[in-house]
């Protein structure tokens, strides 16, 4: 796969850096929306490279770390059903809940399993008609296609033990709450290329207008990081704010029209609660309903709850880009990724991980 | 009250003799045990295995110090790309003992079997650490069988022990880490990992990646020999990747250790894999390979002598040992950037998307 080194090659990156610090006059903070970007920035150390006079702001596009402490809350009371087979992605399993996670579950008994497809929890489903299979359906638009198959497959093969707990969310609301709030300080976005590689680059059109900022659609390896930087800098010093693709080797104007089309027929818009942040209007799916009764929510009659969070665990402000991670009093102590008190600190898509992992706060000799 | 049980429900407790499967009976150290022993276990051990395997064996040993290790191995599934659990049991133990310079001299292997498992997939693996023993050219002089109920073991646990002749004059450790050393890996990192994960988890990725399960004493022998007494540190980087290895030497050295991003070689597969992922190659687990701190003056005859033989053919320095109190293993991206490396959790969990 060649694709990868040519992505990281140092000479190129060195250009760009030194185009980004030629073209650079003011004071610019860019947000990186996707965690992924945020793990390859700390990962390679763009931030300690680029000119001093921008700084990355780190945003709340990590599916796992926005997932209301409710839901986390709500799969563990489902998990630990004696009918129930748990199907999740690998790092939901250590995000905690008001008591414990779904690592707790399993110790205790329960079922839980990692799943790399939910299309594999579909499989289970069929192949154990005795079992109530749930799959967490988290995740933006780059999961979301793949659990409406999934729903949409276990409609096809009429099965009745199969659900979906669903807390998506969307980037383009997210966006719009950073770039609307009065506080906000970021002047220009890293939109996450995944998602327009499913959405297409359209969605961003109105925001650009209505806030004025600058939305680069960028894609994850350090040159292509570098690269969205070096875009959004360049709108940003000629006063420019407009969506620009800086990913199209990925990324096309329309995205993936059968993925939209299967993700119109499986989910509709609804207000979403994110974790850290609070509720966003219109900025998750839940099944439409038509797919209703394979909610697992109302299966299980587990209803929506409101769970306080951790008063010590600052991930919101993490999320907004208020703060980094390192800020937090309680990072690198009270808060490490064995005894995680905020889910910005347990994914591998979390700021706080990504810092824990790249840069912890080292024991003195 | 006791409840009596008619005697048409009764059963016998000993199985019968002639079964396709596992059973109880078969870890009594009764006949079928002895069964066991006699026409499975022996002749797939051949002629690596001593007559009889008895409870204990006699070792003799031409060196005034020995090297002793053991290890547990729970891989699932038993088979993956590249080798299997018989492989890990044998070349691990055999690796851990070469990792202190020892020439590995005996095994023992102990097995734990789950009730119900198909005798031939007993056979197929006990075929297989005879076959690993032999390629080692170490032999298995003594070891145990035990069976436990359905449910209460995944199949085939396999305990080996091992014990090798530390030659006069060497002395490897973690503690020699010397700053201004060289760090020399044997070969790309993260084959392992990542083909048992797909081969686990059922991924279409990477399906021509192989386990580079291997034993390497042969290797070590080849350093010694032409490094003798400037070859300080030996590890093989098994669970927690080279990451592990890295951070357990510089703590326990109070050393540090700065590592050339672009020098470590990861095959591509390994590399879309890990990104795919979110895990960083350093992290994942390697059963074949070695990482070696070195004297500079001998670094570059040690690589050479790897590279002489088909495991090491991809030896190369990645950095090298450096003065730090404070025991940090950095890495310098290709930004040149230091980045910190840490051990890796306990379990690594492949993220969402």
């Amino acid at each position: 796969m060649k694709y990868l080194d040519e992505y990281r090659d140092p000479e190129a990156a060195r250009r760009l850096l030194d185009e980004i610090e030629a073209i650079t006059t003011g004071s610019w903070r860019i947000m990186e929306v996707c965690g992924g970007q945020t793990h390859s920035i700390i990962r390679n150390g763009i931030d300690r490279v680029l000119p001093g006079r921008i700084e990355l702001v780190h945003g709340p596009g990590c599916p796992v770390c926005v997932t209301p402490l409710g839901v986390i809350d709500m799969a563990l009371d489902i998990a630990a059903r004696p009918e129930v087979t748990f199907c999740s992605f690998g790092d939901m399993l250590r995000v905690p809940g008001s008591e414990l996670d779904l690592f707790g579950v399993r110790s205790q008994g329960g079922d839980v399993r990692v799943v790399y497809s939910p299309l594999d929890a579909v499989e289970l489903a069929r192949a154990n008609p005795d079992r109530q299979v749930v799959f967490f359906a988290i995740g933006f638009e780059t999961t979301a296609p793949a659990n409406a198959m999934a729903v949409h497959e276990a409609a096809r093969l009429g099965l009745t033990n199969f659900s979906v707990l669903v807390s998506h969310v969307l980037v383009p609301p997210a966006i719009e709450a950073i770039a609307g709030a009065d506080t906000t300080t970021v002047d220009g976005f890293l939109a996450a290329g995944h998602v327009c590689a499913v959405m297409g680059t359209r969605q961003y059109e109105p925001l650009v207008e209505r806030y004025g900022v600058p939305i680069v659609v960028t894609g994850f390896e350090p040159l292509d990081v570098l690269d969205g930087i070096r875009r959004v800098v360049g709108q940003l010093e000629r006063g420019e704010a407009k969506v620009e693709n800086a990913y199209a080797r990925v990324v096309g104007v329309d995205g993936n029209p059968a993925a939209q089309q299967m993700l119109a027929e499986v989910f509709e818009p609804c207000d979403r609660r994110w974790r850290g942040i609070g509720t966003i209007p219109a900025s998750g799916w839940r099944l439409a309903d038509r797919f209703r009764s394979f909610d697992a929510e109302a299966r299980f009659d587990v209803g929506a709850r409101d769970r306080p969070e951790s008063g010590r665990c600052r991930s919101g402000e993490v999320l907004l880009g208020v703060i980094r991670p390192d800020e937090c009093p309680a990072f690198g102590t009270e808060c490490t990724p064995l005894t995680p008190l905020g889910a910005t600190m347990v994914s591998s898509e979390g700021a706080c991980a990504a810092y824990h992992q790249y840069r912890p706060a080292m024991p003195t000799p | 009250m006791t409840e009596i049980v008619a005697p048409e429900g009764w059963t016998c407790p000993a199985p019968l003799r002639h079964h396709d499967r596992v059973v109880l009976g078969h870890g009594g150290g009764g006949r079928l045990s002895a069964d066991l022993i006699e026409h499975l276990l022996l002749p797939a051990y051949g002629s690596a295995a001593a007559a009889d395997l008895p409870d204990a064996a006699v070792v003799h040993a031409a060196t005034d110090r020995l090297a002793f290790s053991t290890d547990a191995y729970v891989v699932r599934p038993l088979y993956f790309p590249g080798g299997s659990i018989a492989d890990l049991a044998v070349n691990g133990t055999i690796n851990d003992l070469a990792m202190r310079g020892a020439r590995p001299s005996a095994l023992s292997v102990s097995l734990i079997l789950e009730e119900g498992l198909p005798l031939a997939t007993l056979a197929r693996v006990a075929d297989d650490l005879g076959r690993a023993a032999r390629a080692a050219g170490v032999d298995v002089v003594t070891g145990d069988t035990k069976v436990v109920g359905k449910g209460q073991a995944d199949e085939v646990f396999i305990i080996t022990t091992g014990v090798g002749e530390i030659p006069d004059g060497v002395d490897i450790g973690p503690l020699r880490a010397t700053p201004g050393d060289l760090v020399v890996v044997s070969g790309p990192i993260g084959a392992h990992g990542v083909a048992v994960l797909s081969e686990r988890e059922g991924l279409t990725f990477g399906t021509d990646l192989v386990s580079d399960t291997a034993p390497l004493h042969e290797m070590v022998a080849a350093m010694l020999a032409v490094a003798g007494d400037d070859l300080h540190v030996l590890r093989d980087p098994t669970r927690g990747g080279l990451a592990a290895s890295l951070c357990e030497i510089a703590a326990t050295a109070r050393v540090g250790v700065e590592i050339d991003e672009r020098a470590v070689p990861v095959p591509d597969q390994v590399a879309a894999a890990c990104s795919m992922l979110g895990l960083d190659p350093m992290h994942v687990a390697n059963e074949g390979r070695l990482v070696a701190m070195v004297a500079p003056a001998r670094a570059q005859a040690v690589v050479d002598a790897m590279r002489s033989l088909a495991d090491g053919a991809d030896a190369c320095v990645i950095g090298q040992v450096t003065d730090d109190p404070r025991a940090r293993v950095v890495v310098r991206t290709p930004l040149g950037v230091a980045r910190i490396v840490d051990r890796p959790m306990g379990e690594q969990l492949p993220r969402i998307c």
